[in-house]
């Protein structure tokens, strides 16, 4: 006797997945702030130790995970945004599918404009 | 088994105002966060030199001035209660005990409180004159 799937509230589409990529780019800013006002908070210590731990970030790893940081930092303010319209927005339900694909398109626009001169900054 | 509220389980009245308090402190801190970070990223990333400009003089610069304290101190305390609030929020999806779950988030709020207490006294009581060069340089370190 084959047996059914259990039932599940995930229901697939764009509403599912801006929700787990929302959820997933918030975690990992979140972790990425948490070490960030630790290392900011050394600059009450002293020069030295501030400029040792940010030189850290100007190295190529560190600096392309910070592409990575931006990319989740837009997608994630921008799809707030679309949540924000959702909620308050009369019209807002309605028009999330193609909300979703603007938040896409912009995040994407913004992206294609920092990472050059980023990539510049960190390689040249 | 995890088991989903209903819409019509029980919760005080308390109970639920408070959680809309966080639901309507989501979306608005979250407009706010979108100017600070996105400034902050443009300010801090793209301008100048970007992440090669970032050093300890760079920060003395900048807090030099009370605006960016405030912006700095806003932005810090809006971001870690939202972050904060966001992930109680997954811890109460995914936990199914109830000890785990109140551990989890106790341990978050203590997190989130000690870090902001700590970036606000960092920022605010900021002293350029701990270093040489500005010793050396800066008007207001030879009082
Ligand atoms: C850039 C500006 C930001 C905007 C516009 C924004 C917007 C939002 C909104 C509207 C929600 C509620 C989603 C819902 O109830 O379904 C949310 C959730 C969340 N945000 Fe943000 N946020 C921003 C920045 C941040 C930052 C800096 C962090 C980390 C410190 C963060 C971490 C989270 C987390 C962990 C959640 C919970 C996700 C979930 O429940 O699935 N957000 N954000």
């Amino acid at each position: 006797m084959p047996t059914k799937p259990a039932g599940t509230l995930y229901r697939g589409k764009t509403g599912m997945w801006s929700w787990v990529l929302h959820r997933i780019t918030g975690v990992a800013i979140f972790f990425f702030l948490l070490v960030h006002t630790l290392d900011t908070a050394l600059v009450r210590v002293s020069p030295e130790a501030y400029n040792a731990v940010i030189n850290t970030y100007k190295t190529p790893i560190i600096g392309l995970a910070e592409l990575g940081l931006v990319a989740a930092l837009l997608f994630h303010g921008l799809n707030g945004v679309r949540v924000m319209l959702i909620d308050f927005w009369r019209k807002g339900s309605k028009y999330q599918n193609v909300m979703f694909w603007i938040v896409i398109g912009i995040a994407f626009i913004l992206f294609l404009g920092f990472a050059p001169r980023h990539l510049m900054h960190v390689f040249g | 088994m995890v088991t989903i509220e209903t819409p019509r389980s029980p919760r005080s009245r308390k109970h639920a105002q408070w959680e809309k308090w966080g639901w309507l402190y989501m979306r608005y801190s979250g407009a706010v966060l979108l100017i600070l970070i996105f400034g902050h990223i443009v300010i801090n990333l793209l301008s100048g030199e970007g992440i090669k400009q970032i050093d300890f003089a760079f920060v003395a610069g900048k807090w030099a001035s009370p605006f960016w304290q405030v912006y700095d101190v806003l932005m810090l305390w809006l971001a870690l209660i939202h972050g904060t609030n966001g992930m109680r929020t997954i811890v109460n999806d995914y936990t199914e005990r109830e000890t785990v779950r109140k551990a989890l988030n106790y341990t978050l709020w203590i997190v989130c409180g000690l870090l902001i207490v700590l970036g606000t006294l960092v920022c605010v009581t900021f002293d350029p004159c701990i270093d040489q060069a500005m010793r050396a340089s800066l008007e207001v370190c030879k009082g």
